[in-house]
């Protein structure tokens, strides 16, 4: 999977699962103040992660994760480590 | 002490999802029963159920304020709104002034058994999810209701079995008669689902007339064989009567009376002299006379020992006035949690359009019932007041009687 692949994947499922409105989704937004991401979406986003990619997120590698182009960098970081 | 109004009503029923179709209903003694063929492949004893369609609430309510709420909750949600919609009161009202809520709810099965899947499944707590803590509790109705009307008054579940939406607004009546609040949001939730029902299924409790899904709760006949589960939720707003005169509010009636008692015996058999002090009491807190019962809205749900008993209790108070008697768990089924506050809103719009629902499918009454004066037909009637009855596992009593309003 291409990292546009993986970034469009994303969006989708923000779009389908977190309901979050297709028009606020820009590398630059804020995943809490922008997009109204809470700890309670986190959880859900957890569940969504690992039925979509396969992987468990960890919360302490969330620490630095702000906006969503820095989930997209984690996300893609986590399929492809290398 | 504060007099106690009714200024709001809302329902979603398994005989109609607003007020005018359950109207409607209650006038044609029309059933909500089904057969379920989805209980009979799990192995259920009987297959017979209310039934009423899952509201659609996806673009009605944001997501977060979807995901922790169960079906009873949907239920709930979309009575609510009927009854706000009815008393006149809009989100500004809730947010300007101290609203409470008290909903009967006693169980939430289906989230409990959801969520122990995926653990047993996925070996790990976090492939749960956010939402089902919030569906599983009991008091998952009143703490969604509160958070989705941004509520800041009194706020919890009352659980008394299928005495707890009744007990709900008797507690709430009790708040407001003594000056605690002025306005809370009352009533009932019951989930339909096979999950919830299994262990009661288990009792031999069920009617299994399946071949006759609309004659299988027939409460006072001699071949009545069980009650038929069955749910939804239903509203009462209830109002100081200072409050609603400062909005301006229709009033659709008074609770004056609220009674309770404990039978102290068994924990699912009935009996006949714990309702009757319920009954007693009720009356007593109201000041008024078993003759100014116009008309009385029975437990009774069909099963054998229950409605015998619940006749004599009800013939121990009632027998010299002997009112108009009918239970409309014939046409509901037991709504269980839910039915305490549904039968509250059932008699009310009884009231207020004057007549009495028929207890359908009582063709012949056996020799504990037939002393009752059960309607089995529509009555049209004058209701001045009437009393409602609801019981529940454990010998829990409540009986409400509720006024029609004289300023």
């Amino acid at each position: 999977m291409q990292r546009e692949d993986i970034i469009q994947k994303i969006n989708q499922l923000l779009i389908d699962e977190i309901e979050i409105d297709e028009t606020q989704i820009i590398p630059t937004a804020n995943l809490k103040k922008d997009l109204g991401i809470d700890s309670l979406d986190f959880v859900d986003l957890f569940v969504i992660i690992e039925n979509n990619f396969g992987f468990k997120m960890k919360a302490e590698e969330m620490v630095d994760v702000k906006t969503l182009a820095d989930f997209y960098d984690y996300i893609v970081k986590r399929i492809y480590p290398n | 002490m504060t007099r106690v109004v009714i200024t709001g009503l809302g329902i979603y029923s398994v005989i109609g999802k607003n007020l005018d179709e359950v109207k409607d209903s209650l006038y044609m003694g029309k059933s909500g029963i089904i057969f379920d063929p989805v209980r009979k492949a799990m192995g259920f004893r009987s297959a017979l159920t209310g039934m009423v369609q899952r509201p659609v609430l996806k673009g009605v309510l944001d997501r977060r304020l979807r995901v922790g709420l169960p079906v009873q909750g949907e239920y709930a949600y979309i009575a609510t709104l009927e009854a706000l919609k009815i008393a006149n009161i809009d989100q500004s009202f809730l947010d300007q002034h101290e609203v409470g809520i008290l909903y009967g709810n006693d169980s939430s099965a289906v989230p409990v058994v959801e969520s122990v899947d995926i653990l047993r499944s996925k070996k790990d707590t976090m492939m749960i999810g956010s939402g089902y803590i919030f569906q599983s509790m009991n008091s998952t109705v009143s703490m969604n209701l509160s958070v989705i009307f941004r509520l800041k008054g009194v706020n919890f579940t009352v659980s008394g079995a299928c005495a707890s939406g009744s007990h709900a607004i008797g507690v709430g009546y009790l708040f407001i008669k003594n000056g605690l609040q002025d306005l809370i949001i009352c009533g009932g939730a019951q989930e339909i689902n096979a999950e919830s029902t299994a262990s009661f299924d288990a009792l031999n409790a069920f009617s299994t007339r399946e071949s006759e899904p609309t004659k299988a709760s027939r409460p006072f006949d001699r071949d009545r064989d069980g009650l038929v589960p069955s749910g939804g939720a239903a509203t009462i707003i209830l109002e100081s009567y200072e409050s609603a005169v400062k909005r301006g509010a229709k009033i659709f009636g008074e609770v004056v009376g609220y009674g309770f008692s404990s039978n102290g015996e068994h924990i699912s058999l009935p009996n006949v002299d714990g309702p009757a002090r319920a009954m007693s009491m009720a009356l007593k807190d109201a000041r008024m006379s078993a003759s100014e019962i116009d008309y009385v809205n029975a437990h009774a749900t069909s099963t054998p020992a229950g409605d015998s008993n619940e006749a004599k209790s009800i013939d121990s108070i009632f027998r010299e006035s002997r009112p108009l008697v009918s239970s409309t768990k014939s046409m509901t089924g037991h709504e269980m949690w839910m039915g305490g506050a549904s039968e509250i809103v059932y008699s009310t719009l009884m009231m207020e359009h004057s007549f009495i629902a028929p207890n359908i499918n009582l063709e012949y009454p056996d020799e504990t019932t037939s002393f009752l004066n059960i309607a089995t037909v529509t009555t049209q009637k004058e209701i001045g007041a009437f009393l409602s009855n609801s019981f529940g596992f454990g010998g829990t009593n409540s009986a409400l009687i509720v006024r029609k309003f004289i300023p």
